[in-house]
């Protein structure tokens, strides 16, 4: 297969994963404004599509990280980015099915690593990265949010208490409208990145471009277009689990959960530190239900979706490194793999037709499952 | 091995230093615009009063929060921006 060609497939590729990035994070930034009812929800994910795409423009500090840091970029080729993309992909409509809020980038992450360790062999991929860029935030990044959260909404309900009911409800769904707003903004600033970062990586391992370079513009705009437009698509699912199912959230606790988020990814953007915000997200609504009562938040469904986490890198690294191992047969290989891809992707969106969840019933949830609600 | 906690502990220190102070600002702003003439602050909530506009000190203190947690924001986005 002709370079050229496949370098069009694998940004094609990294676009699609990108649409998918949007449409399973937009619950992060607008989840509690839909839930509190601060924002209606077709407004609510038009209002972040559109906040994705000028955050992309922003920063490229994310971007430069991954690309230049968690593999070898001379070990590997398009073939291999294209594996991982495929894992990736794969891994984030599954748990989109499930309505789980599982980590677009550290599916990503599992991908390239799986990918690249097939391809090239352990010394490909740089662990001593791995680990202080990508595993460690991941497992600190949740508790440092959820603490915050937990302290922030402790002390914001004991001094609004002394406020007017109905002008503190009015008042908080307000700054609710900024910080979903800020943290949609945010979420364009780190994870429209990330795309840009492979798609990077991707050029300069075909020799397009030359090593240590920063994302072109066109890079930078059709990562902020795909990621936006995923956004407005809005992964009902994923909205109504961490809207609905984490907890029964009051306006004050959707903005401390969003400010907190913000907060910790705009901090580590400009620091270039590449956080999930999924996981930023997750940790501070959780936080933000336990800062108003420990006992409401329904445990269980953190269970579930910890696991699901836990399982995130793993399973979009074998997925990868099995669609490496494909593809590194041929041009066929490859055709298999993307052929492979697309049937997995289409019964994963034919099955969720099953139960529609959309803009018009995503706050209508049915009563908690024992599971949800087991400690 | 190499760990960046320095990274690491500053993102969680000035995360949490900028959401504590901006939450807590707004909900000032809230508790300054509840401050109204024949209502006073201790007073439960929902006790029927407070039906007239806030005071103009209400309103100074709550344009102050309002005015501080705006700037924190706008210094954060400066900071992503830059």
């Amino acid at each position: 297969m002709d370079v050229t060609v496949f370098v069009v497939v694998v940004v094609l590729t990294a676009l699609i994963f990108d649409f998918t990035n949007g449409f399973h994070d937009t619950a992060n930034a607008m989840a509690t404004s839909i839930a509190t009812g601060a924002l209606r929800p077709k407004l609510a994910v038009a209002l972040a599509g559109l906040l994705n795409l000028a955050g992309a423009f922003l920063s490229v500090a994310v971007a430069k990280t991954i690309s230049g840091g968690l593999v070898d970029e001379t070990l590997i080729n398009p073939v291999v980015i294209f594996a991982g993309l495929v894992g990736a992909i794969l891994w984030n409509l599954t748990t989109w099915y499930f309505g789980l809020p599982s980590s677009s980038s550290h599916a990503l992450f599992g991908g390239l690593i799986g990918a690249t360790w097939v391809a090239g062999g352990a010394d490909a991929i740089h662990f001593n990265t791995v680990l202080n860029k990508v595993i460690l935030p991941a497992l600190l990044s949740p508790l440092v949010a959820a603490l915050i959260a937990i302290s922030v909404t402790f002390l914001a309900l004991r001094v609004s208490s002394r406020a007017e009911p109905g002008l503190a409800r009015r008042g908080f769904k307000r700054g609710q409208t900024v910080s979903s707003s800020l943290l949609a903004l945010a979420h364009g600033t780190n994870d429209a990145q990330k795309t840009m970062g492979v798609i990077t990586l991707t050029l300069i391992t075909s020799g397009l471009l030359a090593p240590g370079s920063a994302p072109p513009f066109w890079v930078v705009l059709c990562a902020g277009l795909a990621i936006a437009l995923g956004t407005y698509m809005g992964g009902w699912r994923i909205i109504r689990t961490l809207g609905k199912r984490v907890s029964e959230i009051q306006p004050v606790q959707g903005f401390a959960a969003e400010t907190t988020s913000a907060a910790v990814i705009l901090t580590s953007t400009h620091l270039g530190l590449p956080l999930s915000t999924t996981q930023v997200c997750t940790g501070s609504i959780f936080g933000a239900g336990a800062g108003g009562r420990l006992a409401a938040v329904r445990w269980g469904m953190a269970g579930r979706i910890v696991l699901a986490w836990s399982f995130t890198l793993p399973a979009a690294a074998v997925v990868g490194a099995a669609a490496s191992w494909l593809a590194a047969t041929g041009p066929v290989g490859v055709i298999v793999v993307a052929l492979t891809g697309v049937a997995v992707a289409a019964g994963i969106y034919v099955a969720s037709r099953r139960s529609v969840v959309n803009a018009f019933n995503v706050n209508d949830v049915p009563p908690p499952t024992r599971a949800d609600i087991a400690a | 091995m190499h760990i960046d906690w320095a990274t690491l502990v500053a993102v969680a220190v000035v995360a949490a230093a900028a959401a504590l102070t901006v939450v807590l600002l707004i909900a000032f702003a809230l508790v300054g615009l509840s401050l109204r003439p024949d209502r006073h602050v201790d007073r439960p909530p929902g006790s029927g009063a407070g039906n007239g506009s806030a005071t103009t000190l209400g309103k100074v203190i709550s344009g102050l929060c309002l005015l501080t947690a705006g700037l924190i924001v706008s210094y954060g986005l400066y900071l992503i921006v830059t």
